[in-house]
C-alpha cells in the first residue's frame, strides 16, 4: 500500500516523503472483530464518523417528514402525536447523536495526527466513549418500537413529567442524555490529556493547530456543562418515577429551575457544536488560500473567550419567562459580548482570503458557504439577544431559522468542508470534485430556500412545534417554499453520500499530501499506518508541513535526480 | 480549471433562488421583514426597535459579504499569482474588535432607550377609561401605568385553552365574569395581564399586541397592551404544551368602552342565571334524591 502511493506520485522527489520504517507489530485481527475491539484512534474515529452520519441521515429523514407535514395548511398527513415525536427525535438526534459526536469523530482521527502523537492518551477509554455513544443512540431509537418522547429536545417540565408524558419514550430520552453525556465526558478528558501531554517536540501552545485548539476548548466546555445536565435529567427521572418534586409545581418544585439547569448546559452545547467547526474552517481556509491564517493568536484566543462567555449567556433562552428586568439585561449584555470574539473570527477568516491565491476546491467552497450562512445566523443571534425583540420572535419560526443558520448553515457546512478536506487522508482516495461542487450548490440553494423564508414565517406569527397552521395570509406559500427547499437540501446531501460511497473504492489515489496541507496529518501516509508516524519532526511554526516542504525543496534542489530526498535535519526520531 | 465558469453558474443560481424566495410576495413588504405590529403601542415600538436593528444588521451583512465576494473574485488562483504571506496585523485586528464593540454599544443604547415604552404600561385614554379602570398595584415584575390605574385581566393557560377572568369591582373573585379563548377589551384602555398556567407551561402571544410572555405553573408573568383600533386580533399559544399546542388559539376583540361594559354585564347576568338555574335543580334534587341519576 505504502509503496504504491509513493511510486504513483511522479513528483515525489519534490514532496516530503513519509519515512515509515516499521508498521504495526501486533498481528492484525480480521474484519468485524477488529472493528469491535479496536482501540486505534483512527478506527474509532471512523466508527464515530460513520455512526454519527447515519444518525444525521435519520435526523434528516425526520426533518423531511416534518417539512412534508407543513407543506400545506391544515395537513392531516401526520397526527399531532407523531409530529411531536418527530421534532423531538429530530432535534435530539441532530444535537446529541450527530453534531456533538461527529466533532469527536474528527477530533479522534485528527488530534493525534495533528499533534504528532501515535494515539490518544487513553485508547481503551476512547473505545468506551464510542460504545457509550452508540448505546445512547440505540436506547433512544429503540423507543420508536413503543412510544418516542414528545416534549421537544428541551423536555421542559411539567410537560415532561409523568403526569403529562407517561410514556417510556421520555425515559429513553433521559437515558440518551446520560449515555451520550458519559461518552462525551470520557472523551473530553481523553482529548484534554492528549492535547496537554502528547504534542510533538517544539509544539508549544502557540504552535498548536487551530482545529486542536477548538477541540481543547470543546473538551473543557463539555467537562463544565455536561455534569449539570446529567444531574438535571437524573432529578427529572426521580421526579417521574420516585415521587420527588424538584420540577413539579404541585409539590413545591420549579419548572424554571429545570429551564435554568437545561440551558446552563444547553447554551454551552451550542458552542460545543460550533467551535470545532470554527476549527475546521481555520484549517481549511489557509490551505486553499495558500496563506497563513490571519491573526493566529486572535483566532485561537477568541475560541477561549467564546467558551468563557458561552457559560454566561444561558438565560437568553428564557427572556419570556417570569424574570426580573435586571436578569434580562444581564443576559442581553453577555450575549452581546460573545458577538465580539465571534465577529473577530469572521473578520480574520475573510482577511485570510485577502491577497491569497484562492483555489476553489470543494472544501474551500463549503467554507464559503459556512462564512456567509454563519454570518446570517450570527446577525439574527444579536437580534434575538435584544430581549424586547425576542419577546416577538421567541419560540417562532424566526428562531428555528436562526439556529438552523448557526447549526446547519454553520456547523454542518463546516463538517462537510472537513469531510471533503480529510477524506483523502482517511481513505487514501480523493472525492470527486464536480460531484462535490454539485452537492454544495444544491445544499447551498436548498438550505437558503428552506430557512431564509422561515424568518418571515415566524414574524407573521407562526410558533414553532406546531403540527398545523391556518391558511391565512401567505403562510401556506411560505411554508411550501420552505418544504421545497428542504428536499433540494436533502438531494445535495445525498450527492455527497453517493460521492463518498463511490470514492472509497474508486476515487483516484490521494497520496500523502494532496492539498499541500499545513499540519502534521499530511506528513504521514494516507491512510496513516497503525502507529501514525515513525519519525516525528521538531515543530518550528504553526505550519510544520510548509517548513518541511521548504526544507525538502532546498535539499533536493542540488540533487534533483535523487529518488528519495532526506529531510533528516527537520526530523527527530 | 475548466470548472471555473460553472462556479459562476452555481453562485448565480444560488443568488437568484435566494432572491426569488424573498420576492415572490407582493404582500405588504413591511410585515415581510419585521414583526407584526399596529395593534398596540408596545408592539409598534418593538417593531421600530427591530427596524433599527435590522438596518444596522444589513450594513454589517453587506460589508462582510461584499468583502468576502471581492476576495473570492479578486484573489482567486491565477497563473503566476503569489499569495502574500501575511500573518496578521495587530492594529487592524484591534480596530475591528473595537468597531464590533462600538456597534454593540449603539445597539444597547437604542434598546435601553426603547425599553421603557415597551415594558411600562401607558396611561389609558381618559375618555375611554371612566368606569372601567381600577387602581392596580405594582409589585415584583409587575409594572403599572403612571396614573396607577388599568383594566387588570387574569389570563390562565390550560391544556389547550385560554381562560380570562375580568375584574368586577368587588373583593370576591369567585363571582368574577370570565370567558374562554376570546378576550374582549375596550379600545383606548390600558389592559394589564396577570399570566398564569394551570398544568404545563404555555405562552401568551397576540403578535399585533406585543411580545409573548410565558405562562409557567407556580409563577405569575405580566404584560400589557392598549388597543388602538377596534377589531379582532389573533394569536396562539407559543410554548409547546402537548399534542394540541397548535390549536390553543387566542383572540382579543377590541370594542368601544360602552360595548365592553355591556359585554361584562351580559357575562355577569349569564353567570347569575346559570347560578339560579343550578339552585333550582339543586333544590329539586334535595327534595327528591332518587331522581339523582
Ligand atoms: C437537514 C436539514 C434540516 C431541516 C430541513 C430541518 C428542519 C427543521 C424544522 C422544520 C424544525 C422545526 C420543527 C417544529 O418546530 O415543529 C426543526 C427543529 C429543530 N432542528 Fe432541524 N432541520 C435540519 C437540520 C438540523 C440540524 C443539522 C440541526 C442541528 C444540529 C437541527 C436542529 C434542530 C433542533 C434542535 C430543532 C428543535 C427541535 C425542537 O423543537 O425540539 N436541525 N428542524
Ligand atoms: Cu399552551
Ligand atoms: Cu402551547
Amino acid at each position: 500500500m505504502a509503496s504504491d502511493t509513493l511510486t504513483e506520485t511522479p513528483t515525489a522527489a519534490l514532496k516530503p516523503v513519509p519515512e515509515i520504517t516499521a508498521h504495526g507489530v501486533q498481528r492484525q485481527r480480521s474484519g468485524l472483530m477488529d472493528w469491535l475491539t479496536t482501540t486505534d484512534h483512527k478506527k474509532i474515529g471512523i466508527l464515530y464518523l460513520v455512526t454519527t452520519f447515519v444518525f444525521f441521515i435519520l435526523g434528516g429523514v425526520e426533518a423531511l417528514m416534518i417539512r412534508l407535514q407543513l407543506g400545506t395548511a391544515q395537513n392531516t398527513l401526520l397526527t399531532p402525536e407523531t409530529y411531536n415525536q418527530l421534532f423531538t427525535m429530530h432535534g435530539t438526534t441532530m444535537i446529541f447523536l450527530f453534531v456533538v459526536p461527529i466533532m469527536a469523530g474528527f477530533g479522534n482521527y485528527f488530534v493525534p495526527l495533528m499533534i504528532g502523537a501515535r494515539d490518544m492518551a487513553f485508547p481503551r477509554l476512547n473505545a468506551l466513549s464510542f460504545w457509550l455513544l452508540l448505546s445512547g443512540g440505540l436506547v433512544f431509537y429503540a423507543s420508536i418500537f413503543f412510544t418516542p418522547p414528545e416534549a421537544g429536545w428541551t423536555s421542559y417540565t411539567p410537560l415532561s413529567l409523568e403526569a403529562f408524558s407517561p410514556s417510556g419514550g421520555q425515559d429513553a430520552w433521559i437515558f440518551l442524555v446520560h449515555l451520550t453525556g458519559l461518552s462525551s465526558l470520557v472523551g473530553a478528558v481523553n482529548f484534554y490529556v492528549t492535547i496537554a501531554n502528547m504534542r510533538a517536540p517544539g509544539m508549544g501552545w502557540g504552535r498548536l493547530p487551530l482545529f486542536v485548539w477548538t477541540i481543547l476548548v470543546y473538551a473543557i466546555l463539555l467537562i463544565l456543562a455536561l455534569p449539570v445536565i446529567a444531574g438535571a435529567v437524573t432529578l427529572l427521572l426521580t421526579d417521574r418515577h420516585f415521587g420527588t418534586g424538584f420540577f413539579d409545581p404541585t409539590q413545591g418544585g420549579s419548572p424554571l429551575l429545570w429551564q435554568h439547569l437545561f440551558w446552563f448546559f444547553g447554551h454551552p452545547e451550542v458552542y460545543i457544536m460550533v467551535l470545532p467547526g470554527f476549527g475546521i474552517i481555520s484549517e481549511v481556509l489557509p490551505v486553499f488560500a495558500r496563506k497563513p491564517i490571519f491573526g493566529y493568536k486572535a483566532v485561537a484566543a477568541s475560541s477561549v473567550v467564546i467558551a468563557f462567555l458561552g457559560l454566561l449567556v444561558w438565560a437568553h433562552h428564557m427572556f419570556t419567562t417570569p424574570s426580573p428586568t435586571v436578569v434580562l439585561v444581564f443576559f442581553m449584555m453577555s450575549s452581546f459580548l460573545i458577538a465580539i470574539p465571534t465577529g473577530v473570527k469572521i473578520f480574520n477568516w475573510v482577511a485570510t482570503l485577502w491577497r491569497g491565491t484562492i483555489e476553489f476546491k470543494t472544501p474551500l467552497i463549503f467554507c464559503i458557504g459556512f462564512l456567509s450562512q454563519f454570518l446570517i445566523g450570527g446577525i439574527t443571534g444579536i437580534m434575538v439577544a435584544i430581549f424586547p425583540v425576542d419577546w416577538q420572535v421567541h419560540d417562532t419560526y424566526f428562531v428555528v431559522a436562526h439556529f438552523h443558520y448557526v447549526l446547519m448553515g454553520g456547523a454542518v457546512f463546516a463538517i462537510f468542508a472537513g469531510i471533503y478536506y480529510w477524506f483523502p487522508k482517511i481513505t487514501g482516495r480523493m472525492l470527486n470534485e464536480p460531484l462535490g461542487k454539485w452537492s454544495f450548490a444544491l445544499m447551498f440553494i436548498g438550505f437558503n430556500v428552506t430557512f431564509l423564508i422561515q424568518h418571515t414565517i415566524g414574524m407573521d406569527g407562526m410558533p414553532r412545534r406546531v403540527y398545523e397552521y391556518p391558511d391565512v395570509g401567505h403562510l401556506q406559500l411560505y411554508n411550501q417554499i420552505s418544504t421545497v427547499g428542504a428536499f433540494i437540501l436533502g438531494l445535495g446531501i445525498l450527492l455527497t453520500i453517493i460521492n463518498v460511497l463511490r470514492s472509497v473504492k474508486k476515487g483516484p489515489v490521494a497520496g500523502p499530501d494532496p492539498w499541500k496541507g499545513n499540519t502534521l496529518e499530511w506528513f504521514t501516509e494516507s491512510p496513516p499506518p497503525l502507529n501514525n508516524f515513525d519519525l516525528v519532526p521538531r515543530i518550528r511554526s504553526v505550519e510544520p508541513m510548509k517548513d518541511i516542504r521548504r526544507e525538502v525543496e532546498r535539499q533536493s534542489e542540488p540533487a534533483l535526480a535523487a529518488a528519495s530526498p532526506s529531510a533528516e535535519s527537520t526530523l527527530r526520531g | 480549471m475548466g470548472l471555473l465558469p460553472r462556479r459562476y453558474i452555481f453562485s448565480l443560481a444560488a443568488v437568484a433562488a435566494t432572491a426569488a424566495s424573498l420576492l415572490v410576495t407582493p404582500a405588504a413588504m413591511a410585515d415581510f421583514f419585521s414583526p407584526e405590529s399596529g395593534g398596540s403601542p408596545n408592539a409598534n415600538r418593538i417593531d421600530t426597535l427591530y427596524w433599527i436593528t435590522f438596518a444596522i444588521a444589513m450594513v454589517i451583512f453587506a460589508a462582510v459579504i461584499g468583502t468576502l465576494g471581492y476576495c473570492l473574485v479578486k484573489f482567486r488562483a491565477r497563473k503566476g499569482a503569489v499569495a502574500a504571506q501575511i500573518h496578521g496585523n495587530t492594529r487592524l485586528e484591534i480596530a475591528w474588535t473595537v468597531g464590533a464593540a462600538l456597534i454593540l454599544v449603539v445597539l444597547a443604547v437604542v434598546t435601553f432607550a426603547a425599553l421603557p415604552g415597551i415594558r411600562d404600561p401607558e396611561n389609558s385614554d381618559a375618555a375611554a377609561a371612566a368606569g372601567i379602570v381600577q387602581p392596580v398595584a405594582a409589585h415584583g415584575n409587575k409594572k403599572v401605568p403612571a396614573d396607577g390605574k388599568a383594566l387588570n385581566i387574569d389570563v390562565n393557560g390550560q391544556q389547550y385553552i385560554w381562560r380570562y377572568t375580568y375584574p368586577d369591582g368587588d373583593d370576591n373573585n369567585l363571582n368574577n365574569p370570565f370567558s374562554y379563548t376570546e378576550m374582549v377589551v375596550p379600545v383606548g384602555v390600558t389592559v394589564t395581564l396577570d399570566i398564569r398556567a394551570q398544568d404545563v407551561a404555555h405562552s401568551w402571544w397576540i403578535p399585533k399586541l406585543g411580545g409573548k410572555m410565558d405562562a409557567v405553573p407556580g409563577y405569575t408573568n405580566y404584560t400589557w397592551f392598549k388597543v388602538i383600533k377596534p377589531g379582532v386580533y389573533h394569536g396562539q399559544c407559543a410554548e409547546l404544551c402537548g399534542r394540541n399546542h397548535a390549536n390553543m388559539i387566542a383572540t382579543v376583540r377590541a370594542v368601544s368602552p360602552a360595548e365592553y361594559k355591556q359585554y361584562i354585564e351580559r357575562l355577569k347576568n349569564d353567570t347569575k342565571s346559570a347560578d339560579a338555574a343550578a339552585a333550582v335543580s339543586r333544590k329539586k334534587l334535595d327534595a327528591n334524591p332518587q331522581a339523582n341519576p
